[in-house]
């Protein structure tokens, strides 16, 4: 069968992907794309501890995560469209009102 | 080389592949496309580690619900192609070596504790989703409603944020 560093190894470059994700992209909704890729990896490296340990307490929290993640998708997605009705632009670093 | 482990390294492939296509792609359209990829890997391999109900929440809620809210904000406010400015000075020098402080610190615990983890399997005794509604519905049955309640403050929020002032 396959180890459970696998899991917990592509868990963590998924992750990393998504941190990268978040550093380089530009566009607002991407960024949050990036959240979500994060989000995912975390669940991967939930369910394998949960399948090696043999309990299926963090197959539960997986699914808290999916409902809160679609939570702030909703609120997220919301706050989007508002910004890009008021600043005319989907560009983060064009979002510079709080800068010196 | 056994066929879980030739299945695992497939997926793993897809997934890693969507992810890295999701930085490269200038188009947020085509972003999302490849995270839908990247989350049908993943269910995939919830099915490989023998958690059949997870793999269909990921596929219904996430590569359907959530997904489609996204593609639908994108077409709402025909969103196109990434423009590329560099105004953080901040983020030019110091992005690459954070990355790769993160990245190594991650690697780092993932060596020092990956000796005593046992082996994760789809234990064919374990009848899964049975006990999941089980576990949901006794032992966390408080989080389970407070949940609710957070999709319900979430919806009235986002129907807030949304609608245009008067």
């Amino acid at each position: 069968m396959v180890p459970t560093n696998y899991y917990v190894i592509l868990s963590a470059i998924l992750f990393g992907l998504g941190i990268v994700a978040f550093i380089f992209k530009r566009n607002i909704i991407t960024i949050f794309m990036a959240i979500e890729l994060m989000l995912n990896a975390v669940n991967l490296a939930f369910v394998a501890f949960s399948r090696a340990l043999g309990k299926p307490d963090g197959e539960v929290f997986v699914l808290f995560v999916i409902v809160v993640a679609a939570a702030e998708a909703a609120v997220g997605l919301g706050i989007i469209i508002l910004t890009a009705r008021n600043r005319r632009s989907l560009n983060v670093e064009r979002a510079n009102l709080l800068k010196l | 080389m056994t066929a879980p482990i030739v299945i695992f390294f497939v997926l793993a492939a897809i997934a890693i592949l969507g992810a890295v296509s999701l930085i490269l792609q200038r188009h947020p359209i085509h972003s999302a496309l490849s995270l839908i990829v990247v989350m049908v890997a993943l269910a995939g391999l919830y099915l490989l580690l023998g958690s059949e109900f997870v793999a269909a929440v990921q596929i219904i809620v996430y590569g359907g619900a959530i997904m489609v809210l996204f593609v639908f904000v994108i077409m709402l406010l025909n969103d196109g192609e990434e423009e590329r400015t560099n105004f953080s000075k901040l983020a030019t020098f110091a992005g690459i070596p954070l990355a790769l402080a993160i990245a190594g610190l991650i690697g780092a615990a993932i060596v020092h504790s990956s000796s005593s983890l046992p082996v994760a399997t789809a234990n064919a005794t374990l009848t899964n989703t049975k006990q999941l509604s089980l576990l949901i519905f006794t032992e966390f049955v408080y989080p389970f409603e407070l949940t609710s309640f957070l999709i319900l403050v979430a919806i009235l929020g986002a129907i807030v944020l949304a609608q245009r002032e008067n």
